[in-house]
């Protein structure tokens, strides 16, 4: 370990300041027995419960979790595929051109996604509503998923898969039994994304979704702009809290998981 | 152990195993005209090459002259760019490397990291939809062939490169092909167990009658093992052979040279009797005389290939032998069984003569600068023209 400098103390603390002070409030304020945001009038966690009582926003968080699992899931699909052609393809008539449009998504800004998304909804005719939300996702998060699948699929030694086809499997086979096995951490970490970004997405949802269906960010935006109310922060809060829980117990999981092979690639070495 | 390769052949009715001198018999592999072009680099050169069923073949080349590329175009990862490859008299083009009743075993291994040593064995078995039973028990015999019984239960990052390499080897022999391509298969296994798996591959090929075509380094290994050896240069094949006749009768300087040690004198040729040449390698000293079924021309220039330990060399003058040429010892090297003499002849040429050590170091008689006489029989050598 080494001691850290006077300067280096002071931009640590500068830094994380400015990144956590405000979701330090937040959480803070979400425990605050009074109505009215900025008095602090001691400590409560009725609005905890309050939250559990309201309909609309149980309402919302449901659809937004069924869009985020469902789209993030097809996206996932897609996005494999799409990187695998891309990346193993060969040269086929078109494919720098594909590979280029794939990731051109990435930096469309969303209100246009959104809008050109609204546009094809309403000119096929398709009522806006989960369906909708969920494959205006899947369209945009796709190419996440692609992204990180290639990059892990072109660091993949090629060889692998010659040799299960040498050994007589089918291409499918030689995919699903050695190609997908060793770039799993890829593809669910392209999951967890896709998953986070609906999860996060206001702009794109809202111009897919109907009045059948609002997800939690549009719901908490469209309170917000009546005034932020105590319930808010405490649903903003278990948000954090699920993030905070989610991060932690990822990075003990890859943690453990890379102790394990160091270990047993020691023990290996000792024996032999 | 050659004579492992020598059977009894009933249709031939010889005790040799030469298919390739009867003009009837119809390969297993036939490359015809092929060449393999990446970009404007072309790794394999028209190349026309047949090899036949039971042999054990062995590719010998420098490193980047298109072994492995020979070996990925008949396990059907490359295409040729030109010419035809057949399988048992079949174009093989159109069929997928799945497909294919050949195995390879990679050089790099290519050992799945997710799969224990033992799923990796059974993988190709499993493909096959054979039974359990019938699977364990014949990854069992192949981690039993390959002494690896013990780490069955290990991934590849937990075991060392010579078991790696190990189980690469066995995963390939396991579904017992038709034919096995092996690039570099003992390369990283040291003296003993090398010599053992050897005669192992040796053994399973005399009782599964596999087609081996072999990729090695080792030249002694390729002579050990190979009923033909193939040596190639940047895509072209300089020589195939038997390895006898491949390290007696080379056809070139080339594969002279690569294949063990050699002495080259460069001269010009007079004929000088039936079937006899006369090399005059220096402007003042006596031709060199030696037999040659090659013709050449009078006046054509051409190099005398003689292997080191086909050279004698003598203290005192000898009498009655075909090639005599004085020189001075530059250089001894000791090899324990054998020492190396460099003897540097008048015109600047350096011969080597490799002498067994019988005598103990101490009552051996030559040494450095001393003035020796060196020699050699009229067949000893060989006359190349190119
Ligand atoms: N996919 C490829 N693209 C371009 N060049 C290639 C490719 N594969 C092989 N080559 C080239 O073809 C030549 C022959 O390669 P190959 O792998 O067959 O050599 P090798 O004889 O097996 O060599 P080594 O003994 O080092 O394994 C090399 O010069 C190599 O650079
Ligand atoms: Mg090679």
């Amino acid at each position: 370990m080494t001691r850290l400098s006077r300067f280096n103390v002071v931009s640590l603390t500068l830094g994380f300041a400015f990144l956590y002070i405000p979701m330090l409030i937040l959480v803070i304020y979400s425990f605050n027995a009074s109505k009215l945001v900025t008095v602090w009038a001691g400590f409560s966690t009725k609005w905890y419960g309050e939250l559990l009582r309201n309909e609309q926003f149980l309402d919302a968080a449901w659809v937004t979790l069924r869009v985020a699992v469902i789209s993030s899931t097809i996206a996932t699909v897609l996005g494999t595929m799409a990187a695998y052609v891309l990346v193993r393809g060969g040269r086929f008539f078109g494919r720098t051109l594909f590979s280029g449009m794939i990731y051109a998504p990435l930096v469309m800004p969303e209100v246009i996604t959104g809008l050109s998304l609204l546009l094809l909804f309403i000119g096929i005719g398709l009522d806006r509503g989960v369906l909708t939300i969920v494959l205006a996702h899947t369209t945009f998060s796709m190419c996440y998923v692609s992204v990180v699948v290639s990059s892990r699929l072109m660091s993949f030694d090629r060889s692998l898969e010659e040799a299960a086809l040498d050994l007589g499997a089918s291409p499918f086979d030689a995919f699903r039994l050695v190609t997908l096995p060793i770039i799993a951490p890829a593809v669910i970490s392209g999951w967890l994304l896709a998953f986070t970004l609906s999860l996060d997405d206001l702009v794109i949802a809202s111009f897919a979704s109907g009045p059948s269906a609002t997800t939690l960010p549009m719901k908490i935006w469209s309170s917000v702009r009546l005034g932020v109310s105590p319930e808010i922060n405490a649903l903003s809060s278990i948000l954090i809290g699920l993030v905070t829980v989610g991060v932690i117990s990822a990075s003990l999981a890859s943690k453990h998981a890379s102790l394990r092979r160091q270990q047993e690639t020691q023990a290996a070495a000792r024996t032999t | 152990m050659r004579a492992a390769h020598f059977f009894w052949d009933a249709s031939l009715n010889t005790p040799v195993f030469a298919p390739w001198a009867d003009p009837d018999a119809k390969p297993l592999i036939r490359f015809q005209n092929v060449t393999k072009s990446f970009g404007d680099f072309t790794a394999i050169d028209d190349l026309t090459l047949d090899i036949f069923e039971r042999e054990f073949f062995a590719l010998l080349g420098p490193s980047g002259c298109g072994k492995t590329t020979m070996m990925r175009m008949l396990a059907g990862f490359e295409e040729p760019t030109q010419g035809r490859i057949e399988l048992a008299g079949r174009d093989i083009a159109a069929v997928p490397p799945n497909k294919r009743a050949v195995n390879m075993m990679f050089q790099s291994y290519a050992l799945f990291p997710h799969l224990s040593v033992w799923e990796n064995i059974a993988f190709g078995l499993r493909r096959e939809g054979k039974d359990k039973a019938a699977i364990a028990a014949r990854v069992e015999d192949m981690l039993k062939l390959t002494r690896l019984q013990k780490f069955a239960r290990r991934k590849p990052h937990q075991i060392s490169g010579g078991q790696r390499q190990r189980v690469a080897l066995a995963r390939s022999l396991a579904k017992a092909p038709k034919l096995l391509l092996l690039d570099e298969p003992l390369g990283a296994l040291d003296a003993k167990l090398r010599e053992d798996t050897q005669f192992e591959l040796m053994d399973i090929q005399e009782k599964t009658g596999t087609t081996f075509v072999i990729v090695t380094h080792d030249q002694e290994e390729a002579m050990t093992v190979a009923s033909r050896i193939a040596v190639m240069d940047e895509g072209k094949i300089m020589q195939v052979d038997t390895p006898d006749r491949i390290y007696e009768v080379p056809n070139s300087v080339y594969v002279a040279d690569f294949i063990g040690d050699v002495n080259i004198l460069d001269g010009t040729l007079t004929a000088n009797g039936e079937n006899s040449f006369a090399l005059h390698y220096a402007p003042d000293q006596a031709p060199i005389t030696a037999r040659s079924d090659r013709p050449f021309t009078d006046g054509q220039s051409a190099h005398l290939a003689i292997r080191p330990e086909k050279v004698a060399i003598h203290k005192e003058k000898p009498e009655g032998v075909d090639n005599l040429l004085s020189g001075e010892v530059l250089d001894i090297a000791y090899l324990g069984n054998l020492s190396t003499y460099h003897v540097r002849l008048p015109g600047g040429q350096v011969v080597k003569a490799q002498i067994a050590n019988t005598r103990r170091l101490s009552r051996r008689d030559i040494t450095w600068e001393d003035k020796v006489w060196i020699s050699w029989t009229f067949t000893a050598g060989v006359l190349l023209d190119q």
